[in-house]
């Protein structure tokens, strides 16, 4: 026994002093960050990262080679332990989900015929993937075999659906797809995506300039998420409440139904899920990445300023805006009357993305209470300038300077400021009232000069209805209110009385010549057709742009690139990046006089190309980007097994109610209607669609 | 020669370490999922099953025998194979960091695998000289190789195949490695 135990203890000593000694000999110099790094991992080597061990994870993460959140099975704790030790941006250390940009699946089943091997690698393999969609899930479930966390399971459409709560974001799915449609990404990653030629797009998401994935939130709605659609929504557009009330929608031109039956009513649907959030009284948790340090001012608090702050704010930057006006909003609260957007809307969705921690500093103009130097010296990393088109063009006719004359964003920001009790001056109108212009500046005005009390109204457009590049819903209620239209029709004078007040608008009747630059036909004068009419009040709304005057002689921004139309010039127009390398713009001031939807997608660009800059990353487009493009292969001539279902109409005040007052005009579609009209959509993806069969 | 030929062929395929000794069945079930990971571990075995064999042979041969301690077998054993295998590591990840990359996880897993320490106990009961013993190593590792990377092959076709969800993964697993032990007992006739 006593043998027995000298021996192991011999044989010990001899093994342990031979390591020992082994240890100094065979010494490697090891990052000590390896084994810091490998002490906040799960210690359970079970391989899931995709590394052999916790140690190869560990060493992985100190050469850059994975991500601080390598441990799929440590979380989110580990993560930002691991990203601390690597003093890595915290950002990074959001946890990864997978998700399947594919809802194709059996609604594509006639596409191919295969009685192969039950695998979509093997399908690729042998044949290529026999399907039409170039992108198309082959809805075999490779990814589901692949999942060892039980996190993908086969949808009812016979799609892979992912349960977001039980995906560790390993990534085995996306390395089993053959067809590169599952896609493990963080929250940022996803904020950052834009619209690319291969992804599985509807053609309505497609033209959506805010590039809104409409058929998920649509179809999310249709089952009753509609926490759910609020989030779909918001990944794109932080103003879902304003877009969906004055947002022309043009989305809908390309909605597939509306090929053989109407277009669905996919802005309604839009405000029927805003208002359902804001009625509900509960704002939807919105996440922001961790902070990154890097200080970022947004110059201008309109649509594309408050969208860049949002969209800067949850990548994890610090964010404040500056704005010449009292209160936020820009246009559209300045532009757009109360009847079309209440105020109290604005300030409910205006106050939900400052929540996320976005500073403001108001009445303060730029150029004349502070300038880029000083914003350079407070430290701010980059700018952007969002400063909208305040600036109306002039008539250029003789007397439109006279007492009654007034511009349509100077009108409306006068009247919008008294409204809201930020300017003591009340708005004095005229009895017989011209507004000269045909977009939805000059509608806003008439519709507002109507409730205020005119007594006769008119539109002065020098084309014809047909030409108007107003809103047609705008158009038509215009005339439903009663408001005059004197088409063709070329202001030449103002004609004014003794004390220097107007009294006529002298006009000359034009008629449409051939297509101008705009592909609108061209007016042209006729000869000898002057004609008068009698007024005391006249508005000029033929367009706007933005006021760059701080372009002063001297000052940093006198080098900024500017065009003929005074609008901010960019480098790309995807990138939306100035000569200044850290100066970036969007919405009015970079577009000249757009969409509010316009500005909104131009304002999560330009945080994008600001992400990118503040992260030492090279500022390129979108590789194989889709912007303002079609896919064309989703462009359909026809669509087949569509049964006419008439789209939902909307429900507005009536007419002899709405003009005594400045309540919503428009208002807001039923719970049931809201349904029935997404039961209207086909959902559809690039080439698949659900038919009414 | 043609002895360590039949005797080699014997270990490697009549009386396989996995499927007609039962011995390392974790890691054959563990490591069998995938090609890669099954070629990996075969080749970490064959690494180490080599060598271990050879040191439990010296150790076997001139301390536990001379000191008549044979029933320390076991503890000596794990003992010196669990020393070897971190001397080994130590010694590559110096020396030759591919090799060490490419065995990974693999090293440190065979520290306490039975069917090395399984081996090295059958070289001793059967008192084979050195070079046999040496042969025979190799031999049941190349035949724990040949059998872990035969189960992977299936075992990937398996995964494409529709397998009721009670059988599937490791209890699939279990049917398929008893029907190749059968199939293997096939070459009981020629030894």
């Amino acid at each position: 026994m006593v043998e027995a135990i000298l021996l192991m203890l011999g044989l010990g000593a001899v093994c342990g002093s031979i390591l020992s000694i082994a240890s100094k000999v065979f010494y490697v110099y090891e990052d000590p960050r390896i084994s810091q790094v490998e002490g906040s991992l799960a210690g359970a080597n079970c391989g899931g990262c995709g590394f052999a061990g916790c140690s190869s994870a560990a060493e992985a993460v100190v050469k850059g080679k994975a991500l601080p959140n390598v441990c799929i099975v440590a979380g989110s704790e580990s993560a930002a332990a691991v990203a601390a030790i690597m003093g890595l941006d915290a950002g990074t250390a959001e946890p990864l989900k997978s998700t399947n940009t594919c809802e194709g699946g059996l609604r594509a089943a006639d596409k191919y015929v295969y009685n192969g091997i039950d695998s979509c690698n093997a399908l690729v393999n042998f044949y290529g993937g026999k399907r039409i969609c170039t992108i198309g899930c082959l809805g075999l479930g490779d990814c589901i075999k692949a999942c060892t966390f039980d996190a993908i399971h086969m949808g009812s459409n016979g799609f892979p659906v992912v349960d977001e709560d039980k995906c560790v974001g390993c990534g085995a799915c996306q390395k089993a797809c053959p067809k590169d449609i599952i896609k493990i990404s963080t929250m940022s990653d996803k904020l950052l995506d834009f619209n690319k030629m291969d992804d599985a797009l509807s053609p309505c998401a497609q033209t959506c300039p805010a590039e809104i994935d409409i058929s998920k939130y649509i179809s999310q709605i249709k089952f009753g998420d509609y926490a759910g659609a609020v989030s779909t929504i918001r990944e794109r557009n932080p103003l879902l409440l304003s877009c969906g009330r004055v947002c022309p929608h043009p989305c809908e031109t390309k909605c597939r139904r509306g090929i053989e039956d109407e277009p669905v009513s996919i802005n309604q649907l839009k405000r029927f899920i805003a208002d359902f959030e804001m009625n509900n009284g509960k704002r939807i948790p919105i996440k922001c990445a961790q902070p990154t340090g890097k200080k970022v001012a947004v110059i201008g608090g309109g649509p594309a300023g408050l969208s860049c702050a949002y969209f800067l704010r949850r990548l994890g930057h610090d964010v404040t805006i500056f704005d010449m006006m009292p209160k936020l909003g820009g246009m559209i609260r300045y532009g757009i009357p109360e009847y079309r957007l209440p105020k109290k809307v604005l300030e409910w969705e205006i106050e939900g993305i400052l929540n996320l921690g976005i500073k403001t500093q108001m009445n303060v103009r730029l150029g004349t209470d502070f300038d880029i130097e000083s914003l350079v010296a407070s430290g701010y990393d980059s700018i952007f300038l969002g400063i909208g088109a305040w600036k109306d063009y002039k008539l250029g006719a003789e007397g439109e300077n006279l007492k009654g004359c007034y511009t349509g964003i100077d009108f409306l920001t006068k009247f919008a400021l008294n409204q809201q009790g930020d300017s003591p001056v009340p708005t004095v109108i005229g009895k017989k009232c011209a507004v000269i212009g045909g977009g939805n500046t000059a509608i806003d005005c008439v519709r507002t000069l109507k409730r205020l009390g005119a007594e006769e109204v008119y539109i002065v457009y020098r084309r014809t209805r047909k030409e108007m590049p107003a809103n047609l819903v705008e158009i038509e209620a215009a005339e439903h209110e009663g408001i005059k239209f004197v088409f063709l029709a070329a202001p030449v004078k103002v004609h004014g009385d003794e004390n220097g007040n107007v009294k006529q608008l002298e006009y000359i009747t034009m008629k449409l010549g051939e297509p101008d630059a705009s592909g609108r036909r061209r007016p042209v004068p006729v000869e000898g057709s002057e004609t008068f009419i009698e007024l005391d009040m006249i508005i000029s709304a033929i367009g706007q742009g933005p006021d760059i005057s701080f372009k002063k002689e001297g000052s940093r921004l006198a080098d900024l690139t500017t065009t003929r139309w005074n609008t901010i010039g960019a480098v790309n127009p995807e990138t939306l990046q100035s000569n200044i390398p850290y100066i970036f713009s969007a919405g009015d001031a970079y577009t000249g006089a757009s969409l509010v939807v316009e500005a909104i997608g131009g304002g999560r660009r330009a945080a994008r190309s600001i992400h990118l800059y503040l992260t030492g990353k090279e500022i390129e487009p979108v590789p194989n980007s889709l912007y303002k493009k079609y896919i064309p292969e989703s462009i359909f001539k026809s669509v087949d097994g569509i049964k006419k279902n008439p789209r939902t109409p909307m429900p507005e005040l009536p007419v002899e109610e709405r003009i005594k007052s400045f309540e919503e005009s428009d208002l807001v579609i039923t719970e049931k209607d809201a349904l029935n009209e997404a039961n209207r959509c086909l959902t559809c993806c690039r080439i698949c669609y659900n038919k009414d069969l | 020669m043609t002895e360590y030929i039949v005797f080699a062929v014997s270990c490697i395929l009549v009386n396989n370490i996995l499927l007609a000794q039962f011995l390392g069945n974790c890691p054959f079930l563990g490591t069998s999922k995938k090609m890669e990971t099954a070629i990996g571990m075969a080749m970490a075995v064959i690494f180490v099953l080599v060598m271990a064999g050879a040191i439990t042979w010296a150790t076997d041969i001139y301390i536990l025998k001379r000191f008549d301690l044979e029933f320390l077998r076991t503890i000596a054993f794990i003992l010196v194979i669990a020393s070897l295998v971190q001397f080994v590591e130590m010694f590559l990840k110096k020396s030759i960091p591919a090799l060490y990359t490419g065995l990974g996880i693999f090293l440190p897993l065979i520290t306490t695998n039975c069917a090395v320490l399984g081996v090295c106990i059958i070289n001793v009961q059967e008192e084979f000289t050195f070079v046999k013993a040496l042969v025979s190593s190799f031999a049941y590792a190349a035949g724990f190789g040949l059998a872990l990377v035969l189960f992977a092959g299936l075992r990937e076709r398996i995964l494409l195949a529709r397998v009721p969800k009670p059988l599937q993964d490791t209890s699939i697993g279990l049917v398929t490695a008893g029907l190749i032990a059968l199939a293997f007992f096939a070459f009981k006739g020629m030894a």
